[in-house]
């Protein structure tokens, strides 16, 4: 693990990303597959389950450190950061032996062999570990133990050394990358190893990010460099088709947050089951003679098991609009505009109600668009997506090429930070939200909402709340970050009074964003880009 | 303890500062009056306009830095004078050059004691600490909770000293606090180093005050000194947090930043001021250092100023078995 401490403590020392690059580099290259795995695996920001409460190893720490509980709590509030406060405290001034062992056998036997102990077993390990380990070693155990660890590189970086280091192209490692893993020496070997030709079925390409646009689209230039579309309320989704063995195709449909959603479509699944062999990004929505608004979308996403009579009610399209591979060969850096020719061929050959084209919507001039995207609403989408004629499909947020030109209200991804109970008829439950946007380390709350949601979310909701509690402030609890909301609001203005900076008018709960993860929600920072581009 | 119930306190908090009525005068004002001790030079505790000052004679020659010509009367550590009905005396505080803390005993056997800034680790610019017995104890509370605990100032030289060495090809620009902090660092890069270090400007005039003192240091340079253009690779640099992001920067391409202060401790500080690297070196006392003093000087009352005081009042209360009590004072938000 020392070896990993370090790469760590560079991480945290810059904020140059040549430097972070070459910092993992050196990191992957010299380290043996076990540990590279799991290095990519916490560098990713993925996290194993939580072995032991933040509120039990709490306890604990009063009991280590011989400090009162309450003394315990205020530290942990000052300092913010658990793993750091137990390091701090555990912290007797005494020089410590550097740490020995490997982060694979720190993962495996500090971690993870926790699980088979009992209570009395498992506190007696880890207060073992707090008081052997020297402070910087400590802080990252606890980490470990206590989920992600966030160091300031993101996803992509780590792509981007990795496929530096492999002199392998970074789509391949992002793919790799994609959807679970097991860290393992196996896994990482094949993670730096030449692309096969199997390896591509069914794995989906990194999604295209479309950024907000924050100023007026003329400065974007002639509107004929432009391809403009509907921005569907519904969810991304890339969908993939190859020929099996026997008719018909094999057919993958993965979300935006790379949940495999097989079963949950089946509609989709079967028209695609004719097509060639092919890769499309596109929208799944509720569609009658029409797209049906997302509450509908919904109840077909909170069943895992869909039946006949929901089949009818809400029957759910996939509609297209990229394509990224085409019989077998990957288009994504052919122009956007020979993409589209392509998939305008390919829907129009292919006889299936629930495969459509995603229309593109035409315009003389950039007012005239705008005058359209005003009437958003009335084709029941969030406004228009706005992208560059002659772009390839790059992968993640990727600024310039492609542009979300949402219709008012302005709406952000946050994530439930803390929850209280609501008044009168549901006291009972917890329906009174406090949501947070992620800066660096921490998370920033950004707005209060009350439930904007049906009484059946709310319900499940509320019970994921009283099992995921961190801590209590009398009626308030403080929560594991893991659910992202999408909240709509009127204004946003700077504001000396809320730690953030910034307060939001009108909030509320747009939709429960079940399709995202706590690090695809907005930053802080792109909170700010918001402020200045629509502050009053 | 019957006696402070019957009796006034000798020392009360009021709009000029801590005062002291039995003897007519004022620890560290910060608005003009009569009669001021000062406890040392920094700028919360050390402000122009009053009459006379009294003060220790290492200090004197940074307050006349500070404040200007002003009418001073240097006391050596240990030697009292009389006010009205109280005997006052100045003893180290190890704080910083010539800082103090200030005893104060009533002609009716009471003695108080004010801390001023103070810290108990080993700092060769200036006398240690003292420990001075007493029944009431004023202490400030600046880094009172139990995750500040400051590692050995040779181990903070030997990182700082590391940090340089190990960017030759970058300039390292070591933020710190121009009085006190500065001449700790250039003291304790003595044992790894000859090099010579740049000052920014705010720092010479300080620095060579302490020299005169008779401080050892590491030789230093102006970086006003040299031309415009110059490389500053592989330098170290010195200067004041407030130079941070200002155009004065502009000197020294790609730099690597790094902050010296106890704030340092906590990861999330740095990271949110947007330093490299933190270096945790204070010039007051820690967790501990507060407890040992309170124990030390046999203190059955203890009053708080400065900062975050709740825990250490309730702490002190309950697991010390002391009579404690935050004193609301207007210092603060200095230095460290
Ligand atoms: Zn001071």
């Amino acid at each position: 693990m020392q070896a990993f401490a370090a790469l760590f403590a560079e991480l945290d020392a810059t904020t140059r990303t040549r430097v972070k690059l070459d910092a993992m580099k050196d990191y992957f290259e010299q380290v043996e597959p076990t540990d590279g795995a799991w290095a990519v695996y916490v560098l990713t920001g993925r996290r194993m389950k939580r072995l032991i409460g933040a509120r039990k190893l709490r306890d604990w720490l009063g009991e280590a450190s011989g400090l009162p509980d309450w003394l315990v709590e205020e530290t942990y509030q000052h300092v913010g950061d658990l793993a750091e406060t137990v390091s701090l405290l555990m912290d007797d001034g005494e020089d410590r032996p550097a740490v020995e062992g490997s982060l694979a056998e720190w993962v495996e036997q500090g971690v993870l062999a926790l699980r088979g102990l009992d209570e009395v077993d498992q506190k007696a390990r880890v207060l073992g570990h707090w008081r052997r380990l020297p402070r910087s070693a400590c802080f990252l155990y606890n980490k470990l133990l206590t989920g992600s660890l966030r160091v300031g590189v993101s996803r992509g970086l780590v792509e981007r050394a990795l496929a530096e280091l492999s002199d392998r192209p970074r789509a391949l490692i992002a793919r790799r990358l994609m959807g679970e893993f097991e860290p393992s020496a196996d896994f990482y070997r094949h993670l730096l190893s030449e692309e096969r030709r199997e390896e591509r079925d069914g794995q989906p390409y990194p999604f295209f990010l479309a950024s907000p646009l924050e100023s007026e689209p003329h400065g974007l230039g002639p509107l004929t460099d432009w391809q403009a579309e509907w921005k569907w309320d519904g969810i991304r989704a890339q969908l993939i088709a190859r020929p099996a063995d026997a008719e018909p195709n094999q057919v993958w449909l993965w979300s935006r947050g790379e949940e495999p959603m097989a079963g949950r479509f089946p509609e989709v699944e079967a028209a695609a089951g004719a097509l060639p062999e092919v890769v499309l990004d596109g929208e799944l929505v509720a569609w009658k003679d029409g797209v049906l608004p997302f509450s509908e979308m919904q109840r077909r996403i909170q069943r895992k098991k869909i039946g006949d009579k929901l089949l009818r009610e809400v029957p759910v399209v996939f509609l297209a609009y990229d394509l990224l591979e085409y019989r077998g060969r990957d288009w994504r850096s052919r122009p956007l505009s020979e993409r589209r020719v392509a998939l305008e061929a390919l829907i129009a050959d292919t006889d299936a109600p629930a495969l459509k084209l995603s229309p593109t919507v035409v315009a003389d001039d950039w007012p005239a668009l705008a005058a359209l995207r005003e009437n958003s609403r009335e084709h029941r989408v969030e406004g228009l997506m706005l992208k560059r004629a002659d772009s390839p499909y790059r992968s993640g947020r990727v600024r310039g090429d492609w542009w979300k030109w949402k219709l008012d209200p302005l709406t952000l991804d946050a994530v439930l930070l803390y929850a209280q109970p609501g008044h009168g008829r549901r006291a009972n439950l917890y329906t009174d939200y406090t949501l947070a946007v992620p800066d660096g380390d921490t998370y920033v709350p950004i707005a209060k909402a009350y439930s904007g949601l049906t009484d059946k979310e709310i319900g499940q909701l509320d019970r994921w709340i009283r099992r995921n509690t961190v801590e209590k402030f009398g009626p308030v609890r403080s929560l594991r970050p893991h659910h992202v909301f999408e909240i709509a609001f009127e204004g946003i203005q700077p504001s000396s009074r809320h730690k953030s900076g910034i307060a939001l008018r009108f909030p509320r709960i747009a939709r429960w964003r079940q399709d995202l993860t706590p690090d695809q929600a907005d930053s802080l920072t792109q909170v700010k880009e918001l402020l200045n581009a629509f502050g009053s | 303890m019957t006696k402070d119930q019957s009796t006034p306190p000798l020392i009360v908090p009021t709009d000029q500062g801590l005062y002291c009525a039995a003897g007519d005068f004022h620890i560290d004002p910060w608005r003009p009056v009569p009669r001021a001790v000062l406890t040392h030079a920094h700028a919360d505790h050390a402000r122009a306009g009053s009459q006379r000052y009294f003060a220790q004679a290492d200090g004197v020659p940074l307050l006349r830095h500070r404040l200007g010509n002003q009418d001073f009367e240097p006391l050596d550590y240990g030697e009292r004078r009389r006010f009205g009905a109280v005997r006052v005396s100045l003893h180290s505080a190890g704080h910083v050059l010539g800082s103090s803390q200030v005893r104060v005993e009533h002609d009716d056997g009471r003695v108080w004691l004010f801390t001023g800034d103070f810290k108990r680790d080993a700092d060769p610019t200036c006398a240690p600490f003292e420990v001075v017995p007493c029944d009431t104890l004023i202490t400030e509370a600046t880094f009172a909770l139990p995750c500040y605990r400051w590692p050995p100032v040779e181990r903070v030289g030997e990182r700082i000293h590391q940090w340089w060495s190990g960017h030759p090809d970058r300039p390292c620009i070591l933020f710190a606090y121009a009085l006190g902090k500065a001449q700790r660092v250039l003291a304790a890069l003595a044992a790894h180093t000859d090099r010579t270090v740049h000052l920014h400007g705010a720092m010479v005039p300080l620095t060579e005050l302490y020299r005169r003192a008779g401080v050892t240091m590491l030789p230093t340079e102006p970086v006003s000194a040299l031309p415009r253009g110059h490389d500053f690779s592989g330098a170290l640099i010195l200067a004041p947090p407030s130079a941070a992001g200002s155009p004065w920067m502009r000197r020294f391409k790609s730099a690597s930043t790094g902050f010296a202060s106890g704030w340092m401790r906590i990861r999330g500080n740095r990271r949110r001021r947007g330093y490299d690297y933190g270096f945790e070196l204070s010039d007051h006392a820690d967790w501990s250092a507060l407890l040992r003093t309170v124990r030390d000087c046999g203190a059955r009352t203890v009053l708080t100023t400065h900062g975050r005081s709740d825990e250490l009042v309730r702490y002190l209360n309950e697991v010390e078995g002391v009579d404690a009590r935050a004193l609301s004072t207007l210092y603060g938000g200095e230095d460290d």
